[in-house]
């Protein structure tokens, strides 16, 4: 089995947007940056779990829709002021697909 | 006692002499003004921005209403005084009013001159002297076609620049060799024809006017030599006159202009003449900072203390057109007792001239790289021997070692200069009388020094000195713009960004970011929506609304909840239902299995706690009912709470309800800076809470009383009261006209009471209840808007719109979970 799964297609993936995946062990938010870059993190935001894949996607960051947290996509840390960070989620674009690594998504393998 | 004052005329000078009286002697003088312009006090100066789309009229209003009422001034605008009685002591307008005086003070400004040739009284004629002529000016740019400006000088150029970035095709006439010989040398007259050239300028020096041609309106201007260009509009930018006759004809003296003392004072020691009009120790003034000059000496005097005088300072001129640095001070004619140093960088299109005299600066011209403007200034007026520094004068300060400093850093240049240094022309302000003033005030920002010192107040060429001081009192506490910006991403403020994207035509959230030079690749959350809306507010039409820049309630059209599910509200138009209606809620709670159920503050009933993946079915089966989207979610018209008015009540006097679905069905769906929400109730006892709303209407029996600028949330104010309207039709108009002026002029997220309170209530009643072609125009461009914005998102959604936002990309890792 591959360390990678698919989640679908390049083109699914709005550019400036993201979408959610669900997975056994949580959501997590896919995002694409103007400039093309694709980034995954785990879809809570670490202040009071907003959904970031909501949120407006800027610069290699997003803004937490709830409380207006940034929270930089690369790593997952909260920008400016604000403390706290969440999970990155290991991603690649391969031809037109995106895929994350599995061992982050899948329960059993996560164990 | 009280003492009259009467001023006749309301421009810049007189305007600034009240400022400093009310100051120095509050509550002293009752004052009467007669303004021949139908307009308040605004910065002449900044005419030229206006014609070319940089500002906006209001941009450069001084003083609003609210001023004039705040200091119970009268002012009668639109009167021409036609008559001074010395002996009575009254003045007496064109319309009939006579003002009795203790103390006048003239204040008449100048005509321009129209050079005597034929055909100078066609239409299509034009002066550049006040806000009308450009108002005149920007609707013959509208439609197009060729401009002809004569005269060659500061306010020539001006209007031609202008004149060419509206898109008119422009030909300036000069009858002198080069231009702005007044001003310039003829090297930096050079640089300067070339550079209009450059910008597609046609300029024709030694060019003598014989004829202005046309029948019933000009068609061409003939030179001497014959040459015919043709012309839709013609300025005449030659020069002006001191506006002198009211004086002559009371028999006061007057030579070029109206004869004052240094204190101002005319022969009649009960009259003083300021301004363009006066005529100080035989000098006469058209450049702003010897007027406010004469300003603050006017005021000391009215206030008692005459020792102050006017004394004659040399000022220096700056060309106001974007990308033109141009600076000259002084006397720079060549002779024999003079040295000169001249910088040249051709390639830069850089020209420096310092004229000395005995190792002192006498004059300076500077094209192409100004900043030094400002020390060559101060050098000149304190007559520095410059022989320690000759080598390196011409690089400016940044380069003078022990004087600046051997580094480059602009802000050690600015600290270098000392304290009576001057850092504002126009207002005559030092360095020491900024920094003191930041001091003692604590003023932390341009704002504050501009209304504690004036510096930086009036053409705004000096804002960036004026902010390395505020950087260097502060350090890094202070935020160097010159107004809030809108977000990190930019330096301009909102009103700024606004009047740029309709000035400069942008109609992309790229283009925006291209043009005003955002300092981020693809801005914030903060400054993407509020681009958005100015876009889609602007261009109702040809812009196509940027999804991802708008908050995830206006995507999603519903309103994320804290667990990040959503809530839905469709609307019932005034507040009205039925039971088929109820039904439909009640049949879509059960089959979506709602968990909560609630009667808004809106009159309109909110389901909460829905699945995003469910929107889209719970908006098909509430669209079947007939529901559309309430935008409860929007910064755009929400609800029009409304009682049952005359239809049930007793007390009623109008169909308020019926109204209210009439303005709710007009109005929906239309974007604005930040929510509105709107009332009417059907009598004064006001069930509907319309006093409290963004905009409310009272109906009473004579008709609508309309307010607007309330609030209940954050803050609490009852209404103000804007007007009244005879008929349902008029009260629609005037609801509809004043959204759109606030959808035109408000910040994004500017409530409307915070906007009206920053524009002021009188101005908005004169927009709306007065200007009777502007209400009308403000409504003609609402009603334009709403072909584009009424249309249903839930509806469109249900279409199968934007269908990845409300699924999953993927579920993954479940299978394998199982196993």
């Amino acid at each position: 089995m591959s360390i990678w799964i698919d989640i679908g297609a390049l083109g699914d993936l709005p550019l400036r947007g993201s979408r959610c995946v669900n997975t056994p062990v949580g959501k997590i938010g896919v995002f694409r940056t103007a400039d093309d870059r694709v980034f995954a993190i785990r879809n809570e935001c670490p202040h009071k779990g907003g959904p970031l894949t909501e949120g407006i996607v800027h610069g290699h960051s997003v803004t937490c829709p709830l409380h207006n947290w940034v929270i930089s996509l690369e790593t997952g840390a909260a920008q400016g002021a604000d403390e706290g960070a969440v999970e990155t989620i290991p991603v690649r674009v391969e031809g037109d697909r995106v895929l994350l690594l599995r061992a982050a998504v899948d329960a059993r393998a996560a164990a | 006692m009280t003492e009259r004052l009467v001023i006749i005329g309301n421009g810049m000078a007189p305007g600034r002499m009240l400022e400093h009286l009310f100051e120095q002697a509050p509550g002293r003088f009752d004052v009467t003004i007669f303004n021949a312009e139908p307009r308040v006090n605004y910065d002449r100066i900044m005419l030229s921005p206006v014609l070319s789309g940089e500002k906006a009229y209001d941009d450069i209003v001084i003083h609003n209403e609210g001023w004039y009422a705040a200091h119970g001034i009268a002012l009668h605008r639109g009167h021409r005084v036609t008559h001074i009685d010395r002996d009575a002591r009254t003045v007496t307008s064109d319309a009939g009013v006579t003002a009795p005086y203790d103390r006048l003070v003239i204040a008449t400004g100048s005509n321009p001159f129209m050079i005597p040739v034929p055909g100078r009284d066609l239409p299509g004629v034009l002066a550049y002297r006040d806000a009308g002529d450009v108002e005149k000016m920007l609707a013959a740019t509208r439609k197009g076609g060729r401009a002809v400006v004569i005269g060659g000088g500061l306010l020539g150029l001006e209007a031609a620049a202008g004149l060419k970035l509206r898109g008119m095709e422009v030909t300036v006439l000069h009858v002198m060799p080069t231009l702005m010989e007044r001003q310039l040398d003829p090297a930096a007259g050079y640089l300067l024809e070339k550079e209009l050239k450059r910008r597609g300028i046609h300029v024709a020096t030694c060019a003598n006017t014989k004829a202005i041609l046309g029948e019933d309106r000009v068609r061409a201007v003939e030179l001497a030599d014959g040459t015919l260009i043709p012309a839709s509009l013609v300025v005449m930018a030659v020069g002006i006159r001191p506006n002198v006759q009211i004086a002559k004809d009371a028999g006061l003296e007057v030579a070029r202009g109206i004869v004052t003392t240094d204190g101002m004072q005319t022969s009649d020691p009960a009259i003083f003449a300021l301004g363009e009009c006066a005529e100080v120790m035989g000098q006469v003034y058209g450049l702003v900072a010897p007027l406010y000059e004469q300003a603050r000496v006017l005021a000391a005097h009215l206030a008692g203390d005459t020792a102050p005088r006017f004394v004659h300072q040399d000022t220096p001129t700056k060309l106001k057109v974007t990308g033109i640095d141009l600076y000259s001070l002084g006397d720079f004619a060549e002779g024999d007792d003079r040295e000169e140093i001249v910088l040249r960088d051709a390639s830069a299109g850089v020209y420096k001239r310092i004229v000395l005299k005995d190792n002192r600066i006498i004059g300076t011209v500077l094209y192409g790289e100004a900043a030094d403007g400002a020390w060559f200034n101060d050098l000149k007026k304190k007559a520095t021997d410059v022989s320690g520094m000759r080598d390196t004068l011409i690089f400016g300060q940044a380069f003078q070692a022990g004087q600046g400093g051997a580094s480059a850093d602009p802000l050690a240049a600015v600290a270098a200069l000392s304290d009576d240094a001057e850092i504002c022309g126009c207002n005559g302000v030092c360095k020491g009388r900024i920094t003191g003033a930041i001091q003692a005030k604590g003023l932390t920002d341009l704002d504050g020094v501009r209304a504690h010192t004036k510096a930086s107040a009036s053409c705004g060429t000096c804002t960036g000195l004026v902010e390395k001081l505020l950087k260097l009192e502060l350090g890094d506490t202070y935020n160097p713009a010159a107004v809030q910006p809108m977000c990190p991403c930019t330096t301009h403020g909102h009103d700024e960004v606004r009047r740029l994207i309709r000035a400069k035509g942008l109609k992309t959230i790229p283009a925006v970011m291209q043009e005003l030079e955002w300092t981020t690749s693809c801005g914030c959350a903060k400054c993407r929506p509020a681009l958005n809306y100015y876009l889609v507010c602007d261009w109702p039409d040809e812009y196509a609304d940027d999804y991802q820049s708008r908050f995830v309630n206006e995507r999603v059209h519903a309103n994320i909840q804290k667990d990040g599910t959503y809530s839905v509200v469709p609307r019932m138009w005034g507040g009205m239902t039925s039971s088929s209606e109820l039904r439909a809620i009640a049949d879509v709670v059960d089959k979506f299995d709602i968990p909560a159920v609630k009667v808004t503050g809106g009159q309109r009933i909110d389901m909460l706690g829905i699945r995003k993946e469910d929107l889209p079915a719970v908006w098909a089966d509430l669209g079947k009912a007939g529901f559309v989207s309430g935008q409860a979610y929007a910064k755009g018209l929400r609800t029009v709470k409304t009682c049952v008015g005359s239809t049930w009540c007793r007390f009623g006097t109008q169909d308020s309800t019926g109204f209210g679905i009439r303005l709710e069905k007009f109005m929906w769906g239309s974007w604005t800076p930040a929510k509105l929400k709107l009332a009417v109730s059907g009598c004064p006892r006001n069930c509907a809470e319309a006093t409290c709303k963004d905009i409310g209407v009272i109906c009473v029996d004579s008709g609508y009383e309309i307010h607007f600028a309330g609030a209940a949330g954050l803050d609490i104010k009852g209404t103000e009261v804007l007007g009244r309207a005879t008929t349902e039709d008029e009260a629609l108009e005037i609801v509809v006209a004043l959204a759109q002026m606030y959808r035109e002029q408000g910040r994004y997220l500017e409530r409307i009471y915070k906007w009206a309170k920053r524009i002021g209530v009188p101005e908005i009643k004169r927009q709306i209840m007065e200007d009777l072609p502007r209400r009308r125009a403000f409504y003609d461009r609402f009603v334009f808007s709403q072909k584009f914005a009424q249309v249903d998102p839930w509806s469109e959604r249900v279409s199968g719109k934007d269908k990845h936002e409300f699924r999953p990309m993927a579920s993954v890792g479940y299978a394998e979970a199982a196993e």
